[in-house]
């Protein structure tokens, strides 16, 4: 295959799986977390980096999930404080995790082979020389490995307990009332939303996640009244995103990752235009309606 | 022996923001009544309700349902919790929001059956909501969506219900789909705990009355206990003019 053909179907993982979790987050009005995590797992990235001294993909999964978890459960905890509102907590745990990682990086940049750009700004069109190579065989990119087990693992865990998402997400109140915990799937959600965040993150870069992290989902959210029919949705609106944005990259020459972050904007700002439209014209037509029969009664 | 009551609450304290707005809540509910639960705004009226399911942290004290603490009994209580607690606006219908109420049967893994879909329609029926099974929640007004989240409750098939205001800014169709419901519970034994404002329409909808204002006031059979000393002892005086308004209400009845 073309190494274009490889970019796109990385774009179209990295949207999917991003969009698929990022649903929840948006219908938790928690868009901001998913951005907060990918800057915090940054502490993570490095303790793993400097355990195992090597870019090895697994221990930086696990160090960035665990530090994605702590970013989750130290802005509750301040938060439950309530002396500090939550996206004000939200704010000050990222930025110091994130602040602690620029600075172990800075101190132990010289012993391992590892800086901001590397860990923080994957690029996707370099996705098809950094291959997968087993026994000698060569398996196509490793993005393409990565993200599509991170997609398959979200589809996993919100096809076996979609229930429990569901229901926490809409009332947690009742949630806990039928046994099922919130704050247990609140956690699970963002472990979920990590993995997904760190491993598109090493691959497709920042711009690129947190767009399709909420874009795709918020699209959705605005076409359906139906919860299924919004993830599926979003994974549809995260493909016109990756396609789009790619041979928009093309014709162009631009950035990849730019240029598909700016199609979900635009395909964001034509459907929100177009709900909107759709309303006036409903509106127009029930007043007339109503003229109508005013004008029928009294005549 | 003496029955074991559905709800037992002994020495109960719960704080907000480390001031306590619950202080040596104790009491039995008797099986099979209608209870209000009556007191001023801040009175702690959903904190009880809360702290009974468990989702508000004790500083003292303990919750007991027929006698086995909550967590291997949170089958036996159907909860309403107030209608402003969720969003509205989230992409589902009124038959998925009243199917919830099956989630607690269902397992790690469990999908709702037909069966679960079935009762979660014959729930809607009841509380007269039918016809909205697949309207969004969003398109329903708020007697509506209170009544979707009754239909959820007794999807629950519980022996006690705790209701958070079902009443409050219900239209009339509501309230008597509400009152019809209450009534058929109680005819089925079940024991209803539910919170009240409309001094008005106690003596005519509840058995007991619990009359609370941080502390436990008073606690006993409406006819006895819903009177305009105690109204008084719970309020202070400030509502002495609604409280002669229930009395005169009383006494006509």
């Amino acid at each position: 295959m073309t190494p274009d053909i490889w970019v796109m179907i990385t774009g179209i993982l990295a949207a999917s799986a991003l969009g698929l979790i990022g649903s929840f987050l948006v219908l938790r009005q928690n868009g901001m977390l998913g951005d907060a995590i990918s800057h915090a797992v940054l502490p993570g990235l490095v303790l793993a980096f400097l355990i195992t001294s090597s870019r090895n993909v697994v221990p930086m999964v696990i160090g960035a999930g665990l530090f994605g978890l702590l970013t989750a459960y130290l802005t509750e905890l301040l938060s439950q404080t309530r002396r500090v509102y939550s996206d004000a907590a939200m704010g000050i745990v990222f930025t110091l995790l994130f602040a602690v990682g620029v600075i172990m990086v800075a101190l132990f940049a010289e012993q391992v082979d590892l800086d901001q750009e590397c860990v923080l700004y994957g690029e996707i069109a370099y996705t098809p020389w950094n291959t997968f190579v087993v026994g000698g065989t060569n398996l196509g990119p490793r993005a393409v490995w990565i993200l599509g087990s991170v997609l398959l693992a979200n589809l996993g865990f919100i096809l076996l307990f979609y229930k429990q998402l569901k229901i926490s997400s809409f009332d947690p109140q009742m949630a806990v009332a039928v046994g099922i915990s919130e704050k247990k799937w609140h956690y699970l959600l963002m472990t979920m939303v990590s993995l997904t965040v760190v491993s598109a993150f090493e691959s497709v870069g920042a711009i690129l996640v947190v767009a399709m992290l909420i874009i795709p989902g918020a699209t959705a959210y605005l076409l359906t009244s139906r919860l299924h029919t919004m993830l599926l949705l979003s994974v549809g609106i995260g493909i016109i995103c990756a396609v789009g944005g790619f041979m928009g990259a093309s014709y162009f020459d631009a950035s990849i990752a730019g240029f598909m972050a700016v199609v979900g904007g635009i395909v964001f700002a034509l459907v929100f235009a177009g709900t909107l439209i759709a309303k006036r014209i409903h509106q127009t037509r029930y007043t007339s309606e109503r003229q109508h029969i005013a004008e029928t009664i009294s005549g | 022996m003496e029955p074991v009551a559905p709800i037992e609450v002994h020495d109960l304290t719960v704080a907000y923001r480390r001031k306590p707005v619950l202080w040596n809540i104790d009491f039995s509910l008797p099986e099979g009544k209608l209870i209000g639960l009556v007191g001023p705004n801040g009175a702690g009226k959903s904190t009880l309700i809360k702290a009974i399911m468990g989702l508000m942290p004790l500083l003292s004290g303990y919750v007991k349902i027929y006698g086995e603490p909550l967590d291997t009994m949170r089958h036996k209580i159907g909860y309403v919790p107030q209608r402003e607690s969720v969003d509205w606006d989230f992409p589902i219908n009124a038959l998925d929001v009243v199917t919830m109420g099956r989630y607690g049967r269902l397992g790690l893994f469990g999908r709702p059956s037909k069966d679960d879909k079935a009762i979660a329609m014959e729930c809607l029926r009841k509380v007269g909501m039918q016809d909205f099974a697949h309207r969004q929640i969003s398109q329903l007004s708020g007697g509506q969506q209170q009544r979707v989240f009754l239909a959820r409750a007794l999807t629950q098939d519980a022996s006690v219900y705790l209701m958070d205001e079902p009443f409050a800014g219900v239209d009339a169709a509501t309230e008597k789909a509400i009152v019809d419901l209450l009534k058929e519970l109680k005819e089925h034994r079940k024991t209803v705990l539910v919170v009240h404002h409309d001094l008005h329409t106690v003596n005519e909808y509840f058995d007991w009355v619990m009359l609370l204002n941080m502390r436990l006031v008073k606690f006993g059979p409406t006819d006895q206990i819903f009177t305009n000393d105690n109204l008084r002892l719970t309020y202070g005086g400030k509502l002495l003019l609604l409280a002669e308004a229930a009395e005169k209400v009383a006494r006509q009845l």
